[in-house]
């Protein structure tokens, strides 16, 4: 049951999606967001696009297996843990780069962390749905 | 500075590398090597045996956990030497004949990487100067003993003999870390050497009792003393040389290492005088009764083990000069004795095939050399002079004649002991090698070097210290004696004593022990009935324990893991209920918090349709109706998140609403018919106990709400955020920083639980395919 409509409009829909969840990522330390949903949004954008063009075209156009994004996910948050380690600080400290960036605000380790949060999220969810995709 | 760090760490590097020099090297290479390491360890405490002799101590203190008092730090004293003297020298020993006992087996490194890991642990136990660095080794002697004792993995019996030795002693060991714990808050530190000054203090505490009872209870479990003695004859299914080894010279004495390390603490007082000398006694005369009426030669000699455990522990529990000599001496001569009767037995069960005294004889022909090790050592276990065990055994009997209390009990339980022990002695010697020759499995033959050294070497080692005992006394025994006493020995080991009661002693106790060995089939005729006992003994409680606490589990699991979704929300509501009900109704006092306002026009309105839409989820005839009515109640909540000022919460629960329905869809076609699947009465019940959540969690909300508003939490947040996380999102902040190690453990779990989910999905998957 393909519809012309539905993939049509998931052709566009898809770049406006992933780059709201990348907005709601990279906002998420001072306005409401954050990696969580960031990756939720993204998940549901790869989930909608699969719906439309199949789970073959969605993986396509994620280019990379789920797992590995969940795993990279988890190396990511580690490392930004790690980071503060170097500096001889505490296992997960926040550092900073000073100065400001426009829309994120700062750059620093949390962030990195968030970053790890979302691409997990976005691997569990396109994960499971494409194992029931495929059942 | 840190050579005793590195030192300790030279077990652990061999264990590493031993499977792959194993896997690389000529075997003959790697044998070298693998007895080398052990072998430069044994130089190095030599070396350090004289320092340690005239009073030097080494050590070294690096911080670990500063925080709990927990250092890793290492102190060498006189009875740390004469252990890890023991712990190096017969592992390299061990290792040079297991080359030639494990020949052809195909897992050999394994072998290898155990048992230097073990001897990594043993050394850093008798190293260790904290008290919780020691119970990490002690644990890890356990680890390495649960895989040796495993070894021939593919025996069912192994197997359990593997899995009771690391029950029993990791048992102990838990109860040994508590009494560890307590030991370190009534004493002020865990270090040794710190307790070692506050002794007075520990003695006088309310805790005492209890931090005895603990800490001699996890030393009983390791050390086999009754009535946790069964592990050690079970775990005879290991391979002999680490039956030798671990269960009899090094790894069962740490017990005994620990207690005497601990006894200018704990020691002097009328509990741990009557607690060790009743516990020991009656060890020591168990374990040597067990032991007469065995057939197979490893178990003959693991009780025999037994009991001398329980000597070293009633020796210590007298805890006088001349118990404490007596101890160290006798720990020497047995472990010297012990492990080349045990590489006797290998080679006699590797040459044979069978380990049934019944079924040997006249092996002295074939195997001379074995022969003659055997002799060395049986006759260092009877006592005979010129052996240690000679000396060994007049130093026992003296120490038991001079014992503060009950002297004469002690000395006829020693005695009773004793007597048998020159009769196992003679059996263990004569079954196998004299007489005529028996048919048996293999054509036995003189074994190779390798399996000839360690057992020749440990018999001729008794014997040499047998005849100049003055060297052994002032590099060795007095030193060690010294680091458990504050009076100082004046021991001069000798083999003469002039004619005193304890010669009269020993001459009774040979001539004795050899009658009844004589007279063995018609005492163990006479004595078949006791057989029967067996079946009260602690073996066939811990069976029960096992069958009990196995029971027990499948029948939780039966009731609360059943596979139907139903009775586990049922179970987790209940529980909720009760958990959460009864102090909310009984603990929590009536609170004055700020009034409730009334509801707001639209806040009404969502309430009303999240109510109806749940009362249709219920209500709806088909699946699809229900879960789009539930996700109305989603979706009505999340309008509620945003009125209330939580939008990343609002989001979230969009998001998670949206995905929801989507993963719905994807399975809708291949769930079951839609139907009732539960009675009227089961609905009801179930109708109930959701109701009385629901009303539960309201006035949960409800009392929470009246409480006074007083938390410190929301205003540090909100007063912190910006300032040092650099984020205005409070709730963002908290989970990236403040609060980032939960948030690593939840996308950790998040990860696991997708990958599961992969799995069992995948799993469904493969089997259809392959129908």
């Amino acid at each position: 049951m393909r519809s012309v409509i539905l993939s049509a409009a998931t052709r566009l829909l898809l770049p406006l999606i992933l780059l709201l969840s990348l907005f709601l990522l990279l906002r998420g330390h001072n306005e409401a967001g954050g990696g969580f949903v960031g990756g939720l949004v993204a998940a549901a954008g790869f989930v909608l696009h699969g719906i439309a063009h199949g789970i073959e075209a969605s993986r396509r156009v994620l280019l990379v297996e789920p797992r590995i994004l969940l795993g990279t996910g988890l190396l990511v948050a580690v490392v930004s843990g790690l980071l503060p380690l170097l500096s001889r600080k505490p296992f997960l400290t926040g550092l900073w780069i000073p100065g400001d960036v426009a829309v994120i605000g700062g750059l620093g380790t949390p962030m990195l962390f968030d970053v790890g949060v979302y691409l997990v999220v976005l691997g569990v969810v396109t994960m499971v749905v494409d194992t029931l995709a495929e059942e | 500075m840190f050579t005793i760090p590195a030192v300790v760490l030279t077990g652990f590097v061999a264990s590493v590398a031993a499977p792959w020099l194993w896997r690389r090297l000529p075997r003959r290479i790697a044998t070298g090597i693998l007895v080398f390491v052990p072998l430069a360890l044994f130089a190095y405490f030599l070396n350090l045996a004289g320092p340690v002799s005239v009073g030097q101590s080494f050590g070294v203190s690096l911080p670990w956990v500063p925080q709990l008092g927990i250092t890793f730090s290492f102190a060498i004293d006189g009875l740390s030497v004469l252990f890890a003297l023991l712990i190096t020298g017969i592992g390299a020993l061990v290792a040079l004949y297991a080359s030639g006992y494990l020949q052809g087996d195909a897992h050999a490194g394994r072998f290898y990487a155990y048992i230097m890991l073990f001897m990594g642990s043993m050394l850093g136990l008798v190293l260790a100067d904290n008290l919780i660095l020691l119970f990490v080794f002690w644990e890890l002697t356990s680890i390495s003993s649960y895989f040796l004792i495993g070894y021939n993995h593919e025996r069912q019996e192994a197997r359990a003999a593997a899995l009771q030795s690391l029950l029993v002693t990791g048992v102990g060991g838990l109860i040994l870390l508590a009494g560890f714990i307590l030991l370190g808050s009534v004493g002020g530190s865990y270090d040794v050497s710190a307790l070692l000054q506050n002794g007075e203090a520990v003695r006088s505490s309310p805790l005492y009792l209890a931090v005895l009872l603990l800490i001699v209870i996890g030393a009983c479990t390791k050390s086999a003393q009754f009535p946790f003695h069964f592990w050690l004859p079970a775990a005879m299914e290991a391979p002999s040389p680490v039956s030798a080894y671990l269960h009899s010279a090094t790894m069962v004495k740490a017990g005994v290492y620990l207690l005497a390390r601990i006894s200018p603490i704990l020691g002097a007082t009328p509990e741990w005088h009557y607690l060790l000398s009743l516990v020991g006694a009656t060890t020591m005369l168990v374990g040597a009764a067990l032991a007469f009426g065995q057939s197979d030669l490893k178990r003959i000699l693991a009780y025999t083990t037994v009991s001398a455990l329980g000597m070293l522990v009633l020796m210590i529990g007298l805890d006088t000069l001349s118990s404490m000599e007596a101890a160290m001496v006798f720990l020497v001569a047995h472990a010297l004795y012990k492990g080349a009767l045990f590489l006797v037995a290998g080679t006699v069960d590797h040459e044979t095939g069978t380990r049934d005294i019944r079924r040997l004889g006249g092996l002295r022909r074939l195997m001379p050399v074995t022969a003659l090790a055997a002799l060395l050592a049986a006759l260092s276990m009877a006592g005979l002079p010129p052996l240690l065990g000679f000396i060994g055994k007049e130093l026992l009997y003296e120490a038991k004649l001079q014992a503060p209390a009950t002297a004469w009990i002690l000395t006829a339980a020693g005695i009773g002991t004793n007597v048998l022990f020159v009769a196992l002695a003679a059996r263990v010697l004569t079954a196998p090698f004299l007489g005529s020759l028996k048919e048996t499995p293999h054509k036995p033959g003189e074994p190779g070097l390798s399996m000839l050294a360690g057992p020749v070497l440990l018999g001729l080692l008794g014997l040499l210290c047998g005849l100049f005992p003055y060297a052994l006394g002032k590099t060795l025994i007095i030193p060690a004696v010294a680091a458990t006493r504050a009076d100082q020995t004046t021991l001069e080991l000798a083999l003469w004593h002039g004619f005193n009661p304890v010669l009269a002693l020993s001459l009774v106790t040979l001539a004795t022990g050899f009658a009844v060995f004589l007279l063995t089939g018609s005492l163990l005729r006479a004595t078949a009935f006791l057989g029967r006992l067996r079946s009260l003994g602690p073996a066939r409680w811990y069976a029960i324990g096992m069958k009990a606490l196995i029971g027990f589990a499948s029948l939780c699991t039966d009731v609360l893991q059943n596979g139907r979704l139903g009775w586990y929300l049922l179970t987790i509501v209940l529980a909720s209920l009760l958990l959460v009900g009864y102090p909310l109704f009984v603990l929590i006092p009536e609170g004055a918090g700020p009034a409730l306002t009334a509801p707001a026009f639209h806040e009404l309105l969502i309430a009303v349709v999240i109510l109806l839409a749940a009362l249709g989820a219920i209500l709806a005839s088909s699946r699809l109706a229900a879960v789009a009515a539930l996700g109305v109640v989603g979706f009505g909540m999340a309008l509620l998140f945003v009125f209330y000022g939580a939008p990343d919460l609002a989001m979230t629960q969009f998001a998670i609403e949206s995905l929801t329905v989507i993963l719905f869809v994807l399975v809708i076609h291949k769930l079951p018919k839609f139907s009732k699947l539960s009675g009227r009465g089961e609905r009801l019940r179930d109708g109930i106990v959701a109701a009385a959540g629901g009303v539960m969690m309201c006035l949960l909300t409800l009392i929470i709400l009246r409480q006074p508003l007083d938390s410190a939490v929301t205003p540090f947040y909100a007063a912190n955020s910006l300032l040092l996380a650099q984020g205005r999102n409070v709730v963002n902040v908290i989970l990236v920083d403040f609060r980032a190690l939960d948030t690593l453990g939840e996308i950790t779990v998040l990860a696991v639980a997708g990958l599961g989910g992969f799995a069992l999905l995948r799993l469904r998957l493969t089997r259809k395919e392959r129908q």
